[in-house]
């Protein structure tokens, strides 16, 4: 392993995460500006999202200052070193940090203290898979609090919302979600869906629905059609940008679904705001760059 | 039209402000997040005058360049965290205008009304857009106690654009969007 190599890449990929808003999300913004009217809140806050995109990505600086909880994940081939990878992943991101690409962003929950370099037990959040390929594939998506918090998790059947366990009751956790969320996490934003799994694998696996390019519909053709009736009916909400009114309230729903108990059934909802940091990259054993991902 | 107010932001200002007016802020603006309203609302001495002020919620990036300061990134973190202390501190420290996102409750809502002071919203994770309204720093305080995120920056802003989502009437945009869309919700759950 080249270290040098490594960490240098691992760097830009935090670099570029944080500060280069990918093609599929920004043009779902400009998409969703075609439908506001301009000299609107709607229609001057979608502008200065863009605007702040043009920018953090032309001086490289952080979309947001929150820069959020780091989740890696590597799928690597069979036999490779994955607590090296780990290590040089650490050192990026307190280099990361240094070079102000990252805010010193991680609390200590006990004491209160901040951890300078944003490492700690468990931050970042590491995933290693096995795959198939030579190549390390690296995918590295930041979520900040704001949205992170008005995550939600819904125990089905709840009767508040007359939501049984079925897609009807999935749909109605979704638009209660959304309509608590309001502007609180830095709408328009990404619906990360997950019917059944634990408590703990339903929010993963809502987490994982990140990695799907916006726009992509699902696989699975019934799912596909929740997705696509869940989009018209959130616009109809009319949350918008930032909670102040508009058309703009989410620019996807991704719902993805792991089989459950007979005794529980989790509908698990993540929330991903605007500033949707997601990049990727193939990386070869000398830790070389192959190719960007998104 | 974009309304241009500037520091000192006094309650003749702050009172001629509508819920949806859109405004650009200048001047002094000083930042604060959880542990210094926490520190503030506990009795602890504030170290400049924020009379006729503007406090900012937002944690900032700041680096260290040539000897100043540089604000990275500077966008606003979300202001209800901060509801139980900001009546008071709106009340005590004569503050007139709060800078966030996400809005305010009841209790900052009628504080704002009493007191002459609003709430205006910025685009969430603009950080960097918001970063370039800062044409400088003028000084920071609590930056070993609190750490860099939570410090008290005193900033120079120039034009920085926001939404005016709660006056000084009573008013509250994000109220009245919350009615409506229940609205909605109710009629898309009765499908
Ligand atoms: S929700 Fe997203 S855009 Fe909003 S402040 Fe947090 S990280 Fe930034």
């Amino acid at each position: 392993m080249k270290k040098a190599h490594w960490e240098k890449n691992l760097v830009e990929l935090i670099r570029r995460t944080s500060t280069d808003l990918p093609a599929d999300v920004e043009q779902s913004i400009r998409k969703g500006l075609r439908r506001e009217k301009k000299g609107t809140s709607a229609h001057d806050f979608l502008t200065m999202m863009l605007e702040n995109a043009a920018m953090a990505r032309r001086d490289s600086v952080p979309l947001c200052q929150d820069t959020g909880t780091l989740t890696f994940r590597f799928t690597v081939p069979t036999g490779f070193d994955t607590n090296g990878l780990a290590s040089l992943t650490r050192n990026a991101v307190s280099k990361a940090t240094r070079l102000g690409v990252l805010r010193q962003n991680t609390i200590d929950s006990v004491s209160g203290e901040s951890y300078v370099t944003n490492v700690a037990h468990a931050a970042p959040v590491m995933e290693f898979l096995q795959g198939a390929r030579k190549t390390v594939d690296a995918r590295l998506i930041m979520k900040g609090g704001g949205c992170e918090n008005v995550g939600r998790q819904y125990s089905l059947p709840e009767s508040s919302l007359d939501a049984r366990r079925d897609l009807e009751g999935v749909r109605r956790c979704v638009l209660d979600a959304v309509w608590q969320a309001q502007g609180r996490g830095c709408s328009p934003g990404v619906l990360g869906v997950c019917i059944g799994g634990d408590r703990a694998k339903g929010y993963a696996h809502a987490k994982e629905q990140f990695l799907r390019k916006v726009g992509e519909r699902s696989d699975v053709k019934v799912l596909a059609r929740l997705e696509e009736r869940l989009m018209r009916d959130i616009r109809r909400m009319e949350i918008g940008p930032m909670g102040l009114g508009g058309k703009s309230t989410a620019l996807d729903v991704k719902i993805g679904a792991l089989s459950r108990l007979p005794a529980s059934f989790f509908v698990s909802i993540s929330y991903m705001c605007w500033a949707f940091r997601r990049r990727g990259v193939l990386l070869g054993p000398e830790g070389g760059v192959h190719r960007w991902l998104y | 039209m974009i309304k241009a107010i500037e520091y000192p932001f006094t309650e003749e200002k702050t009172r001629g402000l509508r819920v949806g007016d859109t405004v650009s802020l200048s001047g002094r603006v000083c930042t604060g997040r959880d542990r210094l309203h926490q520190f503030l609302a506990e009795g602890g001495t504030c170290p400049v005058s924020l009379r006729d002020g503007a406090m900012y919620h937002c944690g900032p990036v700041v680096m260290q360049e040539g000897g100043k300061w540089v604000v990275r990134a500077a966008g606003p973190t979300t202001s209800i965290r901060e509801e139980p202390y900001m009546a008071d501190l709106i009340k005590s420290l004569g503050l007139r205008v709060i800078v966030g996102k996400g809005g305010m409750g009841e209790a900052t809502r009628l504080a704002c009304r009493d007191h002459g002071c609003v709430y205006l919203q910025t685009v969430g994770g603009a950080a960097a857009l918001l970063a370039a309204c800062i044409e400088r720093v003028d000084g920071v305080h609590f930056l070993a106690e609190f750490g860099s995120t939570e410090a008290m920056w005193e900033l120079h802003l120039r034009d920085l654009i926001a939404v005016v989502t709660m006056d000084a009437r009573g008013h509250s945009l994000h109220r009245t969007v919350q009615r409506k869309t229940r609205k909605a919700l109710n009629e898309l759950l009765g499908e």
